[in-house]
């Protein structure tokens, strides 16, 4: 896929406006999704990965506001649209699927009628075909019995139901790119696994790219092509998601890799110490300084830039800066530290 | 002897009752029965409405069950008196999922551990308070912190705090209802890593109810799966995840996310046809036991 890229994030910055300043939740983000792609953007609560996906659909309410950047859609800069034009651009050509269904739907109108006055509202149906574009978006989302369940209510239904619902909502007016933020969070694990199904098969159906926005690395694993691990606000690595699993470049990614259950049963697990940083708080340089394993003199200096790490790979980590290699310090060069990290994980 | 035993406890939930209609019936529970050795790690697993945190609470008797007995150390704990149960309870404890919502904000980390031991008319103050500061020690929470309020603390200090208030009676037996769900992904690891140092140290028991199969697998030495109120299969670790029998289970156990790009996936959809919600659990191989 050497296309265009679909939707390019440039050096995106979200703040919020506190007392104390303004504190960034998203701090110069830059990544790209190309046509029929999914990008996976992991991260953990408060990394920054939802600012991230409102801040694409401009929906970032204050105290937070998007202070620079540019989110380069099809070639326009959304950020620059006026309200009108982003209106048609939210829905129709980017849609975006939340985590918990209920509050995305309206619980007093019938989920058939919807579906209907979104389709009615972007000009994608008339007053009469909408029901009848409404029930077959919900058979193509394998609802069962549409026909019936179109008169619906959203508490009617059960929470893969309703998800599946969202679904149909978000593909009613055939978007080219669709945000999943924490898809399948809210639900049990049966009913995860056939939802990313759905979406795995209607991304590949009508030729969509999807973000999908996660904490849970099983779900990256089995759904996206390319991976974005955020941490405090930053994107600290990219890459193909089998580069990601299975040669992670930032201390950060290997330690939630190692941290997850899966070695010998009852083995202590590899934990990562130290707990996630508030914004406002962050340390200078790196922000995964204190916890990281792997730290040298460079790190708490300022932040590290990206740095190849294989083909379409890159990490924001001194590690892998050439200048630094083999030179020993006080913690351990870094080289000495990576192979000690990357012993310690085998 | 087991260290607690259940046989079969049944809770019935009434729902749509009012002034002029007697409502329907729903066993939240429905016939559960599994017994837990002493120093295991037992697993409770299903997903939302299987009924594993309300046999967990049953347990407890947080919620009273319809029917059914409770064994702890043999004694019936559902034919205890107030004052029993509420002895039993130093034995017996509970750490909530969520410990956001299971702390009093308005209580100091350290009234939080302290107060199971004034409840239970413990030690004078000094020899409380000193007790609170090797808690805290104990679950890896700075003594210098004992002044703050929960809201101060991290997600997985506040379940820190939980788990030093739960251990605080020297209990033997511990129910941990998703005692990490609730937490970041990067400190999970710690969690865990503290609940099997605790059991270590302090000899504990453990009933680990959660949804989170990759965990189960890594801690528990027994696993028993809820499906509709009922225990659908029971047995060691190992034996399930390698030869699951019930259709329910596998399923489960299929639909697991494997945080490996390459790992061959093959998804198996439960049938609901395929459950035969009559059979009853018989032995599949030793102490492994399926309702097919």
């Amino acid at each position: 896929m050497s296309a265009d890229p679909l939707l390019r994030v440039d050096r995106l910055t979200t703040v919020f406006d506190t007392p104390r300043g303004a504190l960034p939740a998203v701090d110069d983000v830059t990544f790209e999704i190309r046509p029929g792609e999914t990008l996976g953007l992991v991260g953990e609560s408060g990394s920054g990965k939802s600012v991230t996906a409102l801040s694409i659909m401009r929906l970032v309410q204050p105290p937070g506001r998007i202070a620079s950047g540019r989110v380069l859609f099809k070639g326009r800069d959304l950020l620059t649209l006026g309200e009108r034009d982003m209106q048609r651009v939210r829905g129709a050509e980017i849609a975006l699927i939340f985590q918990e269904p209920m509050t995305a739907l309206n619980p007093v109108f019938r989920i058939g009628d919807q579906i209907a006055e979104t389709l009615v509202v972007h000009g994608r149906a008339g007053k009469r075909d909408a029901r009848a574009k409404a029930i077959d978006l919900l058979r193509s989302v394998r609802i069962p019995d549409p026909e019936s369940r179109v008169a619906d209510y959203p508490h009617q239904l059960s929470g893969g139901m309703r998800q599946r619902v969202m679904i149909a909502l978000a593909l009613s007016c055939q978007p080219s790119l669709v945000i999943a933020d924490e898809p399948t969070t809210a639900l049990d694990v049966t009913i995860q696994a056939e939802i990313l199904d759905l979406l795995r098969e209607m991304k590949s159906a009508l030729r969509l790219s999807l973000l999908l926005i996660t904490h849970d690395l099983g779900v990256v694993a089995e759904t996206a092509d390319r991976v974005a691990v955020m941490y405090a606000g930053r994107i600290v690595e990219t890459g193909p998601v089998r580069a990601i699993f299975r040669d992670p470049g930032h201390p950060y990614t290997r330690g939630l890799l190692a941290s997850m259950p899966g070695g010998r049963p009852g083995e202590r697990l590899r934990a990562i110490e130290g707990t996630v940083p508030l914004i406002g708080e962050l340390p200078p340089g790196c922000a995964f300084t204190p916890r990281c394993p792997s730290r040298f003199e460079p790190c708490p200096t300022a932040p590290p830039p990206d740095y190849p790490v294989g083909v379409g790979h890159e990490a924001k980590c001194y590690l892998h800066d050439p200048a630094f290699a083999g030179r020993p310090s006080a913690v351990g060069g870094p080289s000495s530290a990576l192979r000690a990290e990357r012993d310690a994980a085998r | 002897m087991p260290l607690v035993e259940v046989s079969h406890l049944v809770k019935q939930f009434t729902r749509g009752a009012g002034l002029f209609q007697s409502g329907t019936t729903v066993a939240a529970v429905d016939d559960v029965s599994f017994a837990i050795e002493e120093g295991e790690t037992f697993g409770l697993v299903g997903e939302s409405g299987s009924g594993k945190t309300t046999t967990g609470r049953c347990m407890l008797r947080l919620v009273e069950p319809t029917a059914g007995e409770v064994r702890f150390r043999g004694e019936n704990v559902l034919a205890f008196t107030r004052a029993r149960m509420r002895q039993a309870r130093r034995e017996m404890q509970i750490v909530f999922q969520d410990p956001y919502s299971s702390l009093n904000p308005r209580m100091r980390a350290r009234q939080i551990v302290e107060e199971p031991l004034i409840i239970h008319r413990i030690g004078r103050r000094a020899e409380r308070r000193a007790r609170v500061a090797e808690l805290f020690d104990l679950v890896g929470l700075n003594a210098a912190h004992l002044e703050r309020y929960p809201h101060q603390f991290s997600g997985g200090q506040r379940q820190r705090i939980g788990l030093a208030r739960a251990v605080a009676l020297n209990p033997s037996f511990l129910i941990l209802d998703e005692p990490v769900s609730a937490l970041d992904v990067s400190v999970q690891a710690q969690v865990v890593n503290l609940l099997m140092d605790l059991q270590q140290r302090l000899k504990l028991t453990y009933l680990f109810i959660a949804h989170d199969l990759r965990l189960v697998e890594h801690i528990c030495s027994r696993i028993a799966v809820m499906y509709l109120g009922k225990i659908v299969e029971m047995g060691p670790t190992a034996s399930l995840f390698a030869a699951p029998q019930h259709p329910y289970t596998r399923a489960l156990l299929s639909a697991i996310p494997v945080p490996d790009p390459d790992a061959p996936r093959q998804r198996i959809v439960l049938d609901p046809a395929s459950v035969n919600r009559e059979a009853s659990l018989r032995e599949i191989s030793t102490g492994h036991f399926a309702a097919v």
